[in-house]
């Protein structure tokens, strides 16, 4: 039983017994993101409830949990939606807290996020969606990624109208790709996406996140997924159980996985006593 | 001139005028009413060789207007300032299939003209139509020969140079049988021109078969006062698309164009744009009625009214044949605590039970979610605004040309940089 229960002494061992073989990687690491005892509400709806996260340059980590657990909610409060009230806590990143900063100031900063659902904007094409998301105009790169991604043929639509889930999902990794942010959440990656499709999207990811560079590497990343099949493709470090609002879990991902596949999300209500 | 059409044509303007009499102090149904005695006459312009030898700052608002004066990628051209027709010119590869000229020139030329003058538009509609015809100030009457299929753009220029001065022009565009044309038509100012009235009627007579494609845009400024005054006629299989683009501040616009689909499979599409900003009072529809078998209208606008802008946006089809079909499509968005906005979608069936009419109608706030999501890749939330307002405004019109498309597109462009 690789789940532990969320107090923090124990996380700490938890990170040290995890992490003992990165140990001299790890010197000079800098901290990508701290969220300290993070509460949201949306409307008068407490959703996350005192939650806590650190992640560390050059990590991914992924996040799991039930249906309606919070996890979106989680990533868009990162990005600073303006919809997810935060009612107690902070977010630091890279060193600055981040809590009342806009959307835009944290995109800017390096923030960038894959929508579980992104809004389809009539007017706006896929094309022009690459452009904004670039540091400055590069068509030929724009092109380049999109044929990669094979979503040449969504560029001349508008963004996300009458996409199809495995489209939408793709026509988000090229923005990401474009936007190049260093800190990247995923909000189900895989979902709706068929096995070819799921290759090409782990290997965006992994570009996004500079997983071909072994030492030298910053990006970090957040993964929701609910299938873990993602992780076959890109490897995560450390992985989280979000339930009812806190994260209640922390460990190596694919025992979590094993573990939930065994004992159902409910093992984790178990191992919160634990 | 012949006598006896000089004598058939006094003997007609008789007729005319003395019904323009009778609505000279004729309100318009719509639209605040406008004093039309207060305005001076403007001196008269030479006629120039080329629309480049225009002053520099003319062809600068002109082009905003959707005017080039490089006519190379035209196939005619006409300008107008304040009341003096200035060019007029047909390509050399279009000689033979277009005629350019002022409607007062076609009148005398062709006694057919005086037999279709205000057959599409009352004289006597309201005090602008009387206004037209009691003291006309040419306008452009362009013709596309039978069959001909012109496939660069014509352009035509109303532009007002002189302050607090009234144009009243009249239009004719004659669309003969099988032939097929776009026109592009700019009505705009010089940059220091601060106040005036434009009174625009214009007269579409589309031929059996017959297509044409006319894109208007208005480029006006916050003390100008517009009434355009519109009719088309359409025979049978002849289509008519319109494009109205509204995208800068005005004093008011009031117009209601109207086409009357007689010949039978005929049908329109008006494609309209309102950019309601400052203290523009905008009033602008479009009116359909299905005559003939198996026509088919189709109307979509999309406003968005910013500041303290009023728009109405209108809407009417009459279905008077049984296999006649419409459909109003018209949104919009405020994006100010002080703007207004009505849509106002009118369907009438008369006497024909079978007639399938529809409209959807919504005025809704701009998407947070769509907002937020372009702030995600790094705009700001005003650079949001204005793009996806631009895109909202960016209908989608089937089969426009590529050269009226780019145009569409640096209007808006243009436009949103300026802080639409
Ligand atoms: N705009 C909203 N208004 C009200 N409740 C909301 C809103 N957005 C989310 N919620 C609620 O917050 C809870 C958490 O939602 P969230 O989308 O974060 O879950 P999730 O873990 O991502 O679920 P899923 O696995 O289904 O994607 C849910 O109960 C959801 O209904
Ligand atoms: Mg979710």
């Amino acid at each position: 039983m690789k789940c532990f229960s969320y107090n923090p002494k124990y996380v700490i061992n938890l990170v040290i017994y995890f992490d003992h073989w990165r140990l001299p990687l790890r010197k000079g690491v800098k901290t990508m993101l701290e969220i300290e005892d993070l509460s949201v509400e949306i409307g008068d709806r407490s959703i996350l409830k005192k939650l806590s996260l650190h992640i560390d340059e050059g990590e991914v980590h992924a996040l799991l949990g039930q249906n309606g657990s919070g996890k979106t909610t989680l990533l868009m409060v990162i990005m600073g939606m303006p919809a997810y009230k935060v009612t107690n806590g902070r977010i630091i990143f890279q060193g600055s807290d981040i809590t009342g900063k806009t959307v835009d100031e944290r995109a800017r900063m390096g923030i960038g996020v894959a929508f579980q659902k992104p809004p389809s904007v009539r007017g706006i094409k896929t094309s022009q969606m690459v452009e904004i998301c670039m540091d400055k105009k590069d068509e030929k790169r724009a092109n380049e990624i999109a044929g990669r991604l094979n979503v040449v043929d969504l560029m001349d639509r508008d963004v996300n109208a009458g996409f199809s889930g495995g489209e939408a999902k793709r026509s988000e990794m090229l923005q990401l790709l474009a936007q190049n942010p260093s800190f990247a959440m995923f909000d189900e990656p895989e979902s709706g996406v068929d096995l070819d499709n799921i290759a090409l999207v782990g290997s965006a990811m992994n570009e996004i996140l500079e997983k071909d560079r072994v030492r030298m590497k910053k990006a970090a990343g957040l993964i929701v997924t609910h299938t873990g099949h993602i992780l076959d493709y890109v490897n995560a470090d450390i992985g989280h159980i979000l339930m009812d609002g806190t994260i209640v879990c922390e460990g190596n991902p694919r025992d979590l996985f094993d573990d939930i596949r065994a004992h159902g999300y409910e093992g984790c209500v178990e191992c919160r006593r634990c | 001139m012949s006598k006896v059409l000089k004598s058939r044509i006094s003997e007609r303007r008789e007729e005319w005028r003395t019904k323009a009499a009778s609505a000279r102090d004729k309100p318009a149904k719509f639209g605040p009413d406008i004093d039309l005695t207060s305005f001076t006459k403007p001196s008269i312009k030479d006629k120039v060789k080329s629309l480049g030898s225009l002053s520099h700052q003319i062809q600068e608002s002109a082009l905003y207007a959707g005017i080039d004066a490089n006519e190379t990628f035209r196939s005619g051209s006409y300008f107008q300032i304040d009341h003096s027709v200035v060019y007029e010119r047909v390509q050399k590869a279009f000689e033979g299939k277009v005629e350019i000229m002022s409607t007062a020139e076609a009148l005398e030329k062709y006694d057919w003209v005086a037999d279709l003058w205000w057959k599409a538009v009352p004289v006597d509609q309201d005090k602008y139509t009387a206004q037209a015809e009691l003291d006309q100030t040419h306008g452009y009457f362009i013709r596309i020969r039978k069959g001909q299929k012109v496939e660069k753009p014509i352009q035509a220029c109303l532009f007002l140079a002189e302050n607090n001065i009234s144009q009243n022009v009249h239009n004719m565009i004659i669309v003969e049988d099988g032939a097929d044309a776009q026109i592009i038509t700019g009505c705009t100012r010089g940059q220091e021109v601060e106040q005036g009235m434009h009174v625009g009627i214009s007269e579409f007579f589309l031929g059996k078969g017959s297509s044409l494609m006319f894109t208007m845009i208005h480029n006006w400024a916050e003390r100008f006062d517009v009434r355009p005054r519109t009719g088309v006629i359409l025979e049978e299989d002849a289509t008519y698309v319109s494009n109205y683009i509204l995208l800068r501040p005005v004093s008011s616009i009031q117009m209601y164009p109207a086409a009357y689909l007689n010949g039978d499979n005929s049908r329109v599409r008006f494609n309209t744009i309102l950019s309601g900003q400052k203290d523009s009072y905008i009033d602008v529809g479009s009116k359909t009625v299905l005559k003939g078998e198996n026509t088919r209208a189709e109307s979509v606008a999309r406003a968005v009214a910013g500041d303290r802008s009023i728009i109405y946006a209108r809407g009417q089809i009459i279905g008077q044949s049984n296999t006649g079909r419409g459909h109003l499509d018209c949104r919009g968005i405020l994006l100010s605590e002080e703007a207004e906005m009505q849509a106002i979608p009118e369907l009438i069936s008369e006497k024909a039970p079978r007639a399938e009419l529809s409209h959807e109608a919504a005025i809704s706030p701009i998407a947070e979610e769509e907002v937020y999501y372009l702030m995600s890749r790094g705009l700001s939330k005003d650079e949001a605004v204005s793009m996806i307002t631009r895109g909202f405004l960016n209908i989608d019109i089937p089969g426009l040309p590529p050269v009226l498309k780019g145009y569409i597109q640096r209007t808006l462009d243009a436009a949103s940089e300026e802080g639409l």
